[in-house]
């Protein structure tokens, strides 16, 4: 089983990048988790360039199909996605009827420095991820004040938060296995 | 005239099977100001009537025979977000009783939309058999009825700015089908 983690934050002390090395450690040992590191020389989406895709959109592309499982950890900017975010998510999202995210399991989570924990973004996202036909775990973890959430080691320091963040990755594996199982029926 | 009376509370007997060029499944669902379309085809279909004139009727459809106007819809349509077309590719139909009164059919039975199984009742009308140009016969049968699409599972919406959602939750089925004696 492979999980990919995609963080909508871009900057090296991300608290949305620190909740999905803290998804990975409480994912099974029998996971892979890989945490995306190319988000930012993804170019805006270009109609025109379908037909000859950027290699940054390439191996975005690669890297989700390569995936049985997503989780986009998504701060929030002006009361929604981050712009370069929902640009990588309408990359994948073409062409409709075969785009990676197809069928895909995946889950958000988010974090911001205020009071709502990335709320708005969270739900915005989850309906745009489910546009692109990704099947998407309806559930989220808004970590309200990400700045005063992790302890030193970058562990979550509530055990509360810690815990819904287990119980969505436990629902994002049941998805995928389903769909392992469904893929070996067929 | 007794005989014509019974005749006419049954359908005739025979195996008959659905001609899919000429049949389809519709929907119709209110979407913001007016009612969305679409329809399914090729469908699949057998009525059988036993000489007793007890019936049944068995219809499947592929959700990925879905038909709407645009491409990117048709593949919204078999995402999780609608039908979930990987774990649930069909649709499928089966009665559990069939009465005819005159024109009238109502046919009652349970509807299979991603993975759930439903009682529906369908009414509508039955055209008496025909021969048609190529000595088979016909009969037909334009069946109606709803559900809400809630119940399958099937949640999608999408607000309007006043915050009333955008698609209403009865979707209307029709079943137009033309049957020839195997």
């Amino acid at each position: 089983m492979r999980v990919l983690g995609i963080s909508g934050s871009l900057r090296s002390g991300s608290h949305n990048t620190q909740l999905l090395r803290e998804a990975a450690r409480l994912l099974p040992d029998d996971v892979d988790f890989e945490l995306y590191d190319g988000l930012k020389t993804v170019p805006p989406y270009d109609a025109d360039d379908e037909t000859d895709r950027p290699a940054a959109v390439e191996r975005l592309v690669d890297a989700v199909r390569a995936a049985d499982a997503i989780v986009f950890a998504t701060p929030e900017y002006n009361h929604s996605i981050p712009g370069h975010l929902k640009n990588a998510v309408d990359w994948l999202s073409r062409p409709l009827a075969t785009n990676p995210l197809r069928n895909k399991p995946v889950v958000v989570v988010g974090a911001s420095t205020g009071m709502l924990g990335a709320v708005w973004a969270q739900a915005e996202l989850r309906k745009v991820l489910a546009a692109t036909g990704a099947r998407v775990v309806d559930g989220d973890l808004p970590l309200p004040q990400a700045h005063e959430r992790f302890d030193e080691e970058g562990r979550l320091a509530d055990d509360e938060h810690a815990a819904r963040l287990k119980e969505l990755l436990d629902a994002l594996l049941e998805q995928a296995h389903a769909r392992e199982e469904h893929a070996v029926a067929a | 005239m007794s005989t014509i009376a019974q005749a006419r509370d049954t359908l005739p007997a025979g195996t008959w099977n659905v001609d899919p060029v000429h049949s389809q499944v519709g929907f119709a669902v209110d979407y913001m100001i007016g009612t969305f379309r679409g329809s399914f085809s090729p469908v699949e279909a057998t009525l059988e009537v036993a000489e007793d004139g007890s019936a049944s009727l068995v219809g499947s459809t592929q959700v990925g025979n879905v038909k709407v106007q645009d491409e990117n819809l048709q593949a919204h349509l078999q995402s999780p977000d609608f039908f979930d077309a990987e774990r649930a590719p069909k649709i499928t139909f089966r009665s559990s009783e069939i009465v005819r009164s005159g024109e009238t059919v109502t046919v009652v039975g349970e509807l299979a939309i991603r993975g759930t199984t439903l009682p529906v009742e369908l009414t509508g009308t039955f055209a008496e058999p025909i021969t048609d140009p190529y000595g088979r016969e016909r009969i037909g049968l334009a069946l109606a009825g709803s559900v809400d699409r809630t119940q399958f599972g099937i949640n999608w919406n999408n607000p309007l700015p006043s915050g009333e959602p955008a698609l209403a939750n009865v979707v209307s089925l029709t079943a137009e089908l033309y049957l020839v004696k195997a």
